[in-house]
This record gives C-alpha cells, structure tokens and sequence, in this order.
C-alpha cells in the first residue's frame, strides 16, 4: 500500500473517531463550555494566523534567497562555517529565542514575530543550501554547456530540481513556527497562547483546550496546506508525490 | 575549422600535478567529424570540455573558424557549441520536448517553431515523438536519455558540435540505426565535429578523422584508413587491433575496387556465343547473363557451354548474391563468404551491370594503399583466375 491511500485510510478514521467522540462529548456538555469560548477564540485565532503567516513569510522570504546566497560557488569558503553556525543556532530552544528577542525589543507583537521568524528561518536556509548543493555537477555543465548563464541555470535547473527539498524545510519550518507561536503570548505577542496559558494558570480545562484545539488543528491545516503547495509546484519529473 | 594550439591542461590534485592534456596541436576541418579515440583516462574528455571552456586550459589557445575563443564570453561560445556530455545530463524537471527546446528557447525563438524543432529531432533519433514528448526524463531508459541528449545539443543547429561518448549506452542495433541516421544527417549539415569514442570501430565508422590519445598526448592524427593502414607505433596498433585489415574494409565502396564487365551474354545468344566471348576476353570458368533492362540475372559456365548445345537462357546458373555500388567491401566480404563466390556482379541503383568484384581485387586494393605512394596497380580481369 503506498503513502497516498494510507493517509486516505487515516483521515477516514479520523473522521469516524471525531464523529463517535463528539455524540459522547456533547452528552458531557463540553461542546457548551467550549461555545461560551467562541468570541475569544475567533479573535484570537485570527490573531494566531497573523503571526504564523508574517513571520512565515518573512522567514521564506530571507531564507531562500541566503540558502541560495550560500549555495554560490563564490561563498564557497564561508558557507560550510555558516551553515555549522545555523545547525548549532537550531539547538537553541524557540522559548530561549523569543526571550532574548524580548530582551532586545521589548514586548508586543514585533519581538513576538521576529522571534518567530528567526526559529522558522534555519530549517529554510538550511534545506535551500541542502537542495541546490546536491544538484548533480554534470547537470549543471550540461546546463553551462548549452549556454546557459549562471542566473538561469539557477532559476531553470538549479532551483526546480531543489525545489522538493525547499518544500520540505518550509514544511519542517512552519511546523515549529505553528508550535511556537503559542508562546507569543508570553512575551505579550497575544495569539491562542492567551487561551492555554491562562487556562492552565486558572487551572480551568475547558479554556485550556479552547485554545489547544484550534492551535492543533491550525497545525495540521498548515501542513497539508504546505503539502498542497508543493505538490502543485514542485515539477512533475522531480517530483516524488507524483512519481 | 577547430584549431587547437598547444593546449595544455594539468590538474593540480592533493597527490601532485596530473597531466590530462600535454601540448595537444591538432586541426578539424570545416565539416568533418573528428573522433577522439584512446583509453580510459587518457584525456579524451579533458581535451573536449576546453574547448567550450567548461575546464579552463592551463595553457594553449582553442580556435574556432579561425577566431581565438579565449576571451570570448562563455555564454556567446556555448550557444554556438553543441554540447552532448558523457553523463547525459538531461534535466531531470523538464519534460523531453522542454530538454530538446530548451537552447530555442533562450535563443528567443517562437513556440511554434521550437516546438516542430523538438518532433522532428525526436524522429532523427528514433524515438517517436507522440509517445516521448511530453514523458520526464526518469520515464525513459539510459539509451533513450542519450539519444534525448544528442537531439538537445543538435537543436539549435550549431556549426560546431562536441560529443563525448553520446551512443555509449545505446544497444547495438539502435547505434547502428543513429550512426546511419547521424551521418546522414551529417552529409546534409557538414558541421564540424568532434565526437569522443572508446570504441575503434565507432571510430572507423563515424571518423573522417581519428586522433588516437595516450596519457595526455595526442599519439597519431589520420583519416582512419592511414591510421588503420600504417598505424604509427606498437600502440596504436594494439589500440586498433589485429583485424585491422578486416576494419579497412568498412571503409571502401564497391565503387572503388570494381572492374568493368567486359563481356557478358543474353538468354538468346546461343552457347556457342557465350563460349567464344568467354574465350575471347579470357574467361576461364563464366560469363554473366544479362536480360533485357541488362540487369545481371545468373552467369553461364564455361563446362556447360562447352559441351551442350541450345541457347544461354536454358542452361544458366542464378546468382546467388550481387553487389551494389555504394556497398561497402565488408558487405561484399561478407557476402562472398557466406555464399562461396570468388566474384559478384555489381549493380548501379537501376540494377544494371556495371562491372565485377572479386575477392583478388579486394586483397590487391587492402594491400595497395599499404604501399604510401603508389595508387592501386591495374590488375588482370579477374574471372580469369576464378
Ligand atoms: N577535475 C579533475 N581533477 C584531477 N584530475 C582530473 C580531473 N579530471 C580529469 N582528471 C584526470 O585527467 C585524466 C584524463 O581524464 P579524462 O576525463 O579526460 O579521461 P577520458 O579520456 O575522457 O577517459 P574516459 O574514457 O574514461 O572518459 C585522468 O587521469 C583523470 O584522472
Ligand atoms: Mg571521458
């Protein structure tokens, strides 16, 4: 069985195992102490998406462009350093990263992104320096043989046939950022974070879990959305969604 | 014209210097397909790619048309360049016809045109263009990849060529088939070329000249029938083998080694006539039968004619085999061998007889050219001896 149906035969459980808990929940009466949720979950979600998609896009934005940057024959001798730098900057947990983000912009919704962007930002330069380097040499001559010029060679064979792995870091990179992004609260960003930390300070479950749910589900919605992305631009005859 | 001057690459690696081309002086003429030829690591590729400048030359100077490439722009270079590499290189997210356009493409040409480009070059390499178009590279085998490959560099119709080993991973049969089509090809374009090979035979067949590499040097640079012929030291002579003979033969049309016919007969004349002919042109064994369009049909033998009577349409023998002008003499080996006939009739594209071939006249032309100067001495009409 491969990948695709399994996931198929996943989401159809899913499905099922939503369905069966929701008849015994709402016999518990959760779905009402979640409903009187609702206002402060709709507003902070959108909040929460705010974040995720400005500090996303930022961090795709950079992190592209300086994988490539790196990937350069010229920035040959300070890439490998870079690159060791950014690989011991990912051991840094995100939580540390957004303090010392605070600690430089003081609180709001500014340090809250920034720090955000650079937790999403690693996984991107890494996997775009990754991706180009591992274009085979003789594809690229044959590229330089037919005359093409160092800008389209990159953006014709260098960068599709990478784009796979781009994709991957992007995916691996949103991940975080959607996981993180709770603790923007902490350092006053606001988001869904609001709903969990102060669930979890009341002691009160249900406020909890209005703000873990969402969270969870946004999760899971970016990533089948990235997923998405990637099938449909990621070129058929590299791509292994598609094979 | 390709010159090249001097050229001189040397690798420098963490175990010393390494020679990969040592003052390489050699000239390709306007339409001509030269073939490098010689042994693993012996510089072949080397050579090649500092042409196109892919790997700079250490010293040395690479002409084309008599311009000095060195301080061209690469890009300008290339795209004059048709380039098909050892490893194939097709890219991997374009489809066939993107890999075949994609030279078109940064020319600026229409997609119309370059589109009708990439079909008709699939066709050339024998791959069919309503199954191949629109497939991705890892849908086709490594044979058909190279052909990909070869059609791609040929698209934009660039005087010069480079090709390094570009059948190397195709069957037997399909090489065949793109060497015939490719030389044809080559008859129509006379573009210069050259074409890196392994293989002496590739070499003999494709080559209107072979410059044969050891350890960096260029060894010896000959048509194939001197190299074939007065190979220049022991290793060239090992490189092309013991059946270099055997090889020469490849390269010579019937044309070139046929003798007149003389005499022949028709079915009407009588036996008698045959006979007298026969002795008059000092036949020894038989005298071929022509019919009226005087299309060679079988041969009379001087035994029968000799002791029957009748006309010489009832009493001939059938030919086994015939040979046609532009058939190359290994064809006509073969023929011989296989059906036991010292002498063929030859034929022009009509299928009337223009002359005879025969297995003297073939040894006579191998061993004439193996005398430098002299042309090939005249022989005595062969069905004489037969
Ligand atoms: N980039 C390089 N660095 C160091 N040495 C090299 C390099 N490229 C080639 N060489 C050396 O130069 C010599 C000639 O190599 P080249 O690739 O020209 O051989 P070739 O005749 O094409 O062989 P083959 O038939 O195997 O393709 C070899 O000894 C090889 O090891
Ligand atoms: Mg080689």
């Amino acid at each position: 069985m491969d990948k695709q149906t399994l996931k198929r035969y996943l989401y159809v459980g899913l499905v099922l195992l939503a369905f069966v808990l929701g008849i015994q929940l709402e016999g518990d009466g959760f779905i009402d102490e979640m409903y009187s949720y609702q206002e402060d979950v709709m507003y902070l979600v959108v909040q929460h998406i705010e974040l995720v998609v400005i500090s996303g896009a930022i961090a795709i934005a950079v992190a592209i462009p300086l994988g490539t940057i790196l990937s350069r024959p010229r920035f040959a001798a300070i890439a490998e350093t870079a690159m060791q730098g950014l690989n011991i900057g990912t051991t840094i947990p995100t939580l540390a990263i957004l303090a010392l983000a605070m600690s430089f912009l003081g609180i709001g919704t500014l340090p809250a992104v920034f720090g955000l962007c650079i937790a999403s930002l690693l996984p991107i330069v890494r996997n775009t320096y990754t991706g180009l380097k591992e274009v085979p040499a003789h594809m690229k001559e044959a590229a330089a043989g037919i005359g093409m010029t160092a800008n389209q060679m990159l953006f014709k064979v260098e960068l599709p046939n990478a784009l796979f792995v781009i994709f991957a870091g992007i995916r691996t990179a949103l991940a975080i950022n959607v996981g993180t992004a709770p603790l923007a609260f902490l350092i006053g960003g606001g988001g869904l974070g609001e709903l969990i930390f102060t669930g979890i300070d009341l002691d009160e479950p249900y406020m909890m879990l209005a703000g873990a749910i969402p969270t969870a589900m946004l999760a899971i919605l970016v990533d089948i959305l990235i997923a998405a992305i990637a099938f449909l631009m990621v070129p058929k005859g590299v791509n292994p969604q598609r094979a | 014209m390709i010159t090249i001057d001097n050229l001189t690459k040397i690798f420098e690696t963490p175990n010393g210097p390494v020679t990969a081309a040592d003052h390489i002086q050699m000239e390709v003429p306007e339409g001509e397909i030269c073939v490098l030829l010689g042994p693993s690591g012996c510089g072949k590729t080397t050579t090649l790619k500092m042409i196109n400048r892919i790997i700079p030359s250490t010293s040395g100077r690479v002409l084309i048309g008599g311009e000095d490439t060195t301080g061209m722009n690469t890009v300008d270079l290339r795209r004059n360049i048709g380039y098909v590499i050892q490893q194939i290189g097709l890219f991997p997210n374009m489809t066939i016809e993107e890999n075949i356009a994609i030279v078109p493409k940064l020319l600026g040409w229409d997609a119309a045109k370059y589109k009708a480009r990439a079909k008709e070059l699939l066709e050339m390499v024998a791959l069919d263009p309503s199954v191949f178009l629109k497939r991705y590279p890892k849908e086709l085998s490594g044979g058909q990849q190279q052909r990909v490959g070869v059609a791609r560099a040929l698209a934009a119709d660039p005087p010069v060529m480079l090709m390094d080993e570009p059948f190397g991973a195709i069957d037997p049969i399909n090489r065949e088939v793109i060497q015939d089509e490719f030389l044809k090809m080559q008859q129509e374009l006379k573009k210069t070329i050259m074409f890196v090979s392994h293989d002496i035979d590739e070499a003999v067949k494709m080559a209107d000249r072979i410059a044969i590499f050891r350890d960096g040097k260029l060894v010896q640079y000959d048509t194939p029938d001197d190299l074939l012929a007065h190979p220049k030291d022991k290793f060239v002579e090992n490189f092309v083998g013991d059946d270099r003979a055997l090889k020469r033969l490849r390269l010579a049309k019937v044309s070139q080694v046929m003798e007149s016919p003389g005499s022949y007969v028709t079915e009407r004349d009588n036996l008698s006539t045959a006979l007298h002919r026969m002795e008059e042109h000092g036949y020894y064994h038989a005298i071929p039968l022509v019919n009226a369009q005087r299309q060679p049909i079988g041969y009379v033998s001087k035994g029968v004619a000799k002791t029957t009577g009748g006309t010489c349409g009832e009493h001939y023998f059938g030919l086994k085999a015939i040979a046609h002008v532009n058939d190359d003499l290994r064809k006509i080996a073969s023929l011989m061998f296989t059906h036991d006939q010292t002498w063929l009739p030859c034929v022009d594209d009509n299928g009337v007889l223009v002359g005879y071939i025969s297995q003297r006249g073939i040894t006579h032309y191998l061993g004439a050219t193996y005398h430098r100067d002299g042309g090939v001495a005249p022989l005595e009409p062969m069905l004489q001896q037969a």
